[in-house]
């Protein structure tokens, strides 16, 4: 079998996008790309969920599209931590063997003071799930006038992985300043429980994508394509870029995070009931 | 399938007075481009980068300057570097004596950024020198650009077009499709204007953008470029390869179409 070149890729979505037409969004199509690329599977959220109301009914069709590709692409439904029920989401997330769920802070208008990241940060650190944080989907210049929430701030990242000690976190889209600001404002054991994907972060010739390497650590990093809204090649050619004394490094898998997401949850109950 | 040569029309390199690392960042995009295939990369300096006068509005002596430095990286790198000439049109004089002067260092084409709106009469005496010398415009473009933003006078693609239109014998690079703004707005724009070729380069790497400018423009018309980022630029080629284009479309792409509208003999080939 052909070497894959990342177990992984948390960050994909499928579905249409409200403010352009992308090219099929389709699960049988990703699948493709995956194989095309050489990655092993998918983390793949609904992505008009990340603008419903409500996200359950785009949750229960995420479910019904990956079901033929449950051995590639892994649901990750979106969680909205200020609606009613929203526990019961998480739920049905383990159950349908979710490594993780994804919450959108800025298109709902949660601040990063607000009690319901922080109840989020909880609930999911108690049933080992990570959670998923988009920066943004498209560049602040060629967004739709609508699509008019802000950037995801440092802040909103630190509340919710300060929240509770179980959680993990994975954030997408972020540059080297978010990424820089955040990191160095958590403590070493809460920066051990926040991963980011480099897909906006740039290679060659600024090279913050190596400059992040060897400030933050390989272990800081995990594979995350951007798929159906931005090539998935762009994260494969930052890596590829990389000056040859980094591309030894290992960085973090899906997997092994969703595991110390586990872990976590796991020690956490026996803290508990002990 | 992979394109059989690979030239850059849309690169930027750095000097001693515009930061202080540029000899690592120079280094850098030379090793990148080799890395990635890249034949050939025409480039320019953009006067101090914003040290001492504005980026978008270099002041004639850092204007000079910055060509000067860039003059000297291509004459450094021969075979891997060819150069813009640099000019602000707010000052037409200099800007016409430094394209005739750039022409003689060596240059093989123009760079308009953001100093004056495109389709400002002022600009017209630059378009017109180019075309009577066969040099190409780089020009930068803001995709649909909706407002002014600070510091540039920023063009988008309706601009252009009144340019072009207005000088059908001079060719014009529209800079960036992926390099910020609405992508989708420039399309349109241009479809019918021959003397106006798209460049690839820019941040930006969204799904679809590459195949809706194939379908508008057709192969003959859209020019492989990277700009400031390289990672997206091999995202971008990667992309192209696996489109299902045919060789030669792919070959417009990556090298042929820019061997067709800079000078003769630009580029060695091997």
């Amino acid at each position: 079998m052909t070497k894959l070149r990342f177990p992984v890729d948390v960050n994909a979505w499928i579905g249409p996008y409200p403010f352009r037409e992308l090219p099929h969004p389709d699960a049988s199509v990703l699948v493709h790309v995956l194989h095309r690329e050489r990655i092993g599977q998918a983390w793949v959220g609904a992505l008009p969920g990340a603008w419903h109301r409500d996200p359950s009914p785009s949750n229960a069709w995420l479910s019904e599209q990956l079901s033929p590709h449950a051995d590639v692409l892994r649901p990750s439904p979106t969680v909205r931590p200020d609606w009613p029920g929203w526990q019961a989401e998480l739920d049905r997330a383990v159950s349908n063997g979710a490594p993780s769920v994804r919450v959108y802070p800025m298109q709902l208008g949660i601040g990063a003071t607000s009690p319901a990241l922080a109840a989020l940060a909880t609930a999911c650190g108690e049933r080992g799930l990570v959670v998923q944080l988009t920066v943004r989907f498209e560049d602040l210049r060629q967004r739709h006038p609508l699509d008019s929430a802000n950037d995801l701030t440092a802040a909103h990242v630190r509340a919710i992985v300060r929240a509770d000690t179980c959680v993990h976190v994975i954030v997408s889209g972020a540059g080297r300043e978010l990424l820089e600001e955040t990191h160095w404002s958590l403590t070493p054991a809460e920066q051990e429980r926040c991963y980011w994907d480099w897909s906006w972060i740039w290679g060659p010739p600024e090279d913050r994508f190596a400059h992040l390497l060897e400030t933050v650590g390989a272990a800081r990093f995990v594979f995350g394509g951007f798929w159906p809204l931005r090539l998935v090649q762009a994260p494969l050619s930052t890596f590829s870029l990389l000056p040859a004394h980094l591309l030894s490094l290992t960085t973090a898998d899906g997997a092994g995070i969703a595991l110390s997401a586990v872990a976590a949850s796991r020690g956490s109950a026996s803290t508990a009931s002990g | 399938m992979a394109p059989r040569h690979l030239i850059d029309p849309h690169a930027h390199f750095h000097w001693a007075e515009s930061r202080d690392d540029f000899a690592r960042y120079n280094a850098s995009r030379l090793r990148a481009c080799d890395a990635i295939g890249v034949s050939c990369q025409v480039a320019s300096i953009l006067g101090t980068w914003g040290k001492r006068s504005p980026t978008y509005f270099a002041s004639p002596g850092d204007v000079s300057s910055g060509n000067d430095a860039m003059y000297a990286i291509a004459d450094a790198e021969p075979l891997r570097v060819r150069s813009f000439v640099h000019v602000n049109p707010n000052h037409t004089i200099h800007a016409l004596a430094e394209i005739e002067r750039g022409v003689a260092r060596g240059a093989i084409g123009v760079k308009l950024s953001a100093s004056r709106r495109a389709d400002d009469p002022l600009v017209d005496a630059i378009a017109h020198d180019a075309g009577l010398r066969g040099l190409p415009v780089l020009h930068h473009v803001w995709q649909h650009r909706q407002r002014d933003w600070a510091n540039q006078e920023a063009s988008d693609a309706l601009e252009l077009a009144a340019l072009a239109r207005r000088h059908p014998n001079t060719n014009f690079i529209l800079a960036h499709i992926g390099g910020g703004g609405d992508w989708a707005h420039s399309i349109e724009v241009i479809r019918d204007l021959p003397n106006i070729f798209p460049d690839t380069s820019g941040s930006g790497v969204d799904r679809g953008m590459l195949d809706a400018y194939v379908d508008a423009v057709g192969p003959s018309r859209l020019l492989w470029a990277a700009d400031l980022t390289l990672c997206t630029a091999l995202a971008k080629l990667q992309a192209l390869e696996v489109m299902g284009l045919a060789q030669d479309d792919l070959d417009d792409i990556c090298w042929r179409n820019a061997v067709r509208i800079f000078p003769h003999a630009s580029f060695t080939l091997t």
